[in-house]
């Protein structure tokens, strides 16, 4: 499906605001306004951006911890994903969840996971969901690299080829879990020979940081698991730039490691596309940014002025049954 | 009235729900082909096919996992875990997610999943499968735990969970699928969450719940030959905690008795007792007192075994020493 310039520059308009939205959060954190963990997705923008962009409507997203990128991809705004890391009750969680938990089940986003590799079993019940319906929707499970040496990852991963289940397993690998790089935690570095094990098919995509790729792969891995055949396993590669989460020293990597990545900026790439293939014109692109700069403020001024849930709200949401 | 096992009450509830409503399913180890390993599903394979009665690999995560997220995208499954003390490897979906993902996301989800389970001792099946951890996951908030000591309870408390929207930890005694017991004809459901007088009586006041309310029921016999009525309240769910019929028997007669299978540090008679100090401490005549197992793992010895599980003569010598 090609993209008209309209669709070009709503997808530049949402790698854009993820990262704007992401500086301001570490801003609001340093100003001790957030708490918590905060985990940025800074440098992971093409990835999150390109999967949303390719699904159809049915497919359900289910995600890990550094799940701000997908939830403003989703068209959560960028007002309620900030009054959730400010904790307020006009946070898409109602101050329950914070950074970790956002989700819009409306927007067939599912959420926000923290522990790491638990979200699997989970998505693979959802895509078990549509199976038994009928539905031809795809359940895309998002996690780290960090996450394919748990137990949960591979209970998960048999069960959905045990069950031919319509689940699209995306490892995002940005090559650290926290601060051990993957080699010296996965006994394979090549993380989608993973899927080999379980009879799954598999590929990875070297060049997580350019939307197009990530389109592309993430299409044909989607066409392949609405046509009936089961499981698909994509590794797509990519870094993050900022640390594992605030506050972190980064003793772990090495700053020319980081500056050398950040030349392969998400945004810078497909800035540079969409000028010189003359899909728009750098004062388009700039344009964009300064409407995002003004939604941002507003979005931190909409958080700082909404209400902290009431102490009365406490036990709100203990259950999902009436009493 | 008609009288049935304990193991039929459970498995017409099952059935009965599944003719009822299409979205309730089963999965665990051996609920299909071998027709469950207490032969509580023998014959739903035939009946239901192989969508509904779902044979899982020996993966506890991805079955109550999976169950999760089939929960949370609108199916009423029943994940069994064989027995209780496999749960432990699930444990980060039975009390880390199935009871978070509604409040934890501001009431967008909820998880309508029952974990079916046998727990207990007495059968020799040595220390790593014979406990009675019950009080462990009532521990926490979010999940609702119900344990039936009659066929009755167990029918009606299993169609009300099946039918709940949030998830419920059953939990069946491993050597009580034998017991027999009325149960009324046609569709009743128990409510979780309350508790019921069982025996009426004035001398003494025993709580207690599943196994415990067998041996407290003999123990009655034997005390009633001797002239000492006690009354047995029944919790048959350990949360919600319903203390009125405990607390209001407490007050009646001013001894209090309390009899659970488990270990008693931190236990479910350490919580009750509490609750009738805190509530009702003036109306104390003697210091409550708890029957439960010695603090030992299990030896697999049979008569070693029975010495440290709580047996009828417990129950009587504790009854006297609190009149």
């Amino acid at each position: 499906m090609a993209l008209k310039k309209k669709d070009h520059l709503e997808l530049y308009r949402q790698m854009v605001l993820i990262r704007r939205v992401e500086e301001r959060s570490a801003e609001l954190y340093q100003a001790g306004k957030i708490g918590g963990f905060l985990h940025l997705y800074i440098g992971q923008e093409a990835v999150s951006t390109g999967i949303v962009s390719v699904r159809q409507p049915q497919d359900r997203i289910i995600t890990a911890y550094r799940d701000h990128g997908v939830a403003l991809n989703v068209g959560i705004s960028a007002k309620e994903v900030i009054a959730e890391l400010l904790g307020k009750e006009t946070g898409i969680s109602k101050g329950r969840g914070g950074s970790m938990h956002m989700a819009d089940v409306t927007k067939n986003y599912w959420g926000g996971h923290a522990i790491v590799g638990a979200h699997l079993p989970i998505a693979a019940g959802m895509a078990l969901g549509d199976q038994y319906e009928g539905n031809d929707g795809v359940t895309i499970c998002m996690f780290g690299d960090g996450a394919t040496n748990i137990g949960f990852f591979h209970e998960g991963v048999n069960l959905s080829k045990v069950w031919n289940l319509p689940v699209l397993w995306l490892c995002e690998n940005n090559q650290y879990g926290m601060g051990t790089a993957v080699g010296r935690a996965s006994a394979v570095e090549q993380i989608h020979m993973k899927a080999e094990g379980y009879g799954i098919p598999h590929s990875r995509l070297e060049d997580g940081m350019d939307i197009m790729k990530v389109r592309e792969a993430v299409g044909a891995a989607l066409d392949h698991i609405r046509s009936g055949k089961g499981p698909y396993f994509l590794e797509v590669i990519t870094y993050r730039f900022e640390g594992h989460s605030m506050g972190d020293p980064q003793r772990y990597r090495e700053k020319d490691e980081v500056t050398k990545w950040e030349k392969n900026d998400p945004i810078g790439i497909y800035h540079r596309y969409i000028v010189d293939e003359k899909i728009a014109t750098k004062a388009d692109l700039d344009k964009i940014e300064q409407t995002i700069e003004a939604e941002v403020a507003e979005a931190i001024e909409f958080a700082e002025s909404s209400p902290d849930p009431g102490f009365d709200t406490l036990f709100d949401y203990m259950y999902a049954s009436k009493e | 009235m008609a009288i049935i096992t304990m193991r039929q009450a459970i498995s017409d509830a099952l059935w009965e729900e599944m003719e009822r409503d299409p979205k309730v399913f089963i999965m665990g180890q051996e609920v299909g082909v071998w027709g469950g390993t207490y032969a509580v599903t023998k014959g739903f394979l035939d009946h239901f096919g192989e969508k509904r009665v779902r044979d899982t690999p020996i993966a506890e995560s991805a079955i109550v996992g999976a169950g999760i997220g089939a929960a949370m995208v609108g199916l009423r499954p029943v994940s069994e875990i064989m027995t209780i003390n496999f749960a432990f490897v699930a444990m980060d979906y039975i009390v880390n997610e199935a009871p978070k993902m509604h409040t934890m996301f501001g009431g967008q989800m909820k998880v309508p999943l029952v974990i079916r389970t046998a727990g207990g001792g007495g059968r020799q099946l040595g220390a790593t499968h014979s406990q009675t951890p019950d009080a462990i996951f009532a521990h926490f908030p979010g999940l609702k735990v119900v344990s039936p000591g009659t066929p009755e309870d167990a029918k009606g408390l299993l169609k009300a969970a099946i039918r709940d929207d949030d998830p419920v930890l059953f939990i069946e005694h491993a050597a009580m699928y034998q017991i027999r017991g009325e149960v009324p004809e046609g569709d009743y459901t128990t409510p979780i969450g309350v508790s019921k007088v069982q025996r009426e009586g004035d001398a003494v006041t025993i709580v207690t719940y599943c196994k415990g309310l067998q041996l407290s029921m003999q123990a009655a016999e034997q005390l009633s030959q001797e002239g000492i009525e006690v009354e047995i309240v029944d919790l048959r769910s350990l949360r919600p905690l319903d203390m009125g019929p405990a607390l209001a028997s407490f007050k009646k007669t001013n001894r209090a008795v309390i009899v659970e299978e488990g270990w008693p540090s931190y236990g479910v008679g350490a919580e009750v007792a509490t609750r009738l100090y805190e509530a009702a401490f003036d109306y104390a005549d003697a210091p409550i007192k708890r029957v439960a197992q010695k603090e030992v793992p299990l030896p697999y010895n049979a008569a070693l075994e029975q010495y440290a599980l709580a047996q009828v003569e417990d129950v009587v010598a504790a009854v006297k020493e609190v009149l």
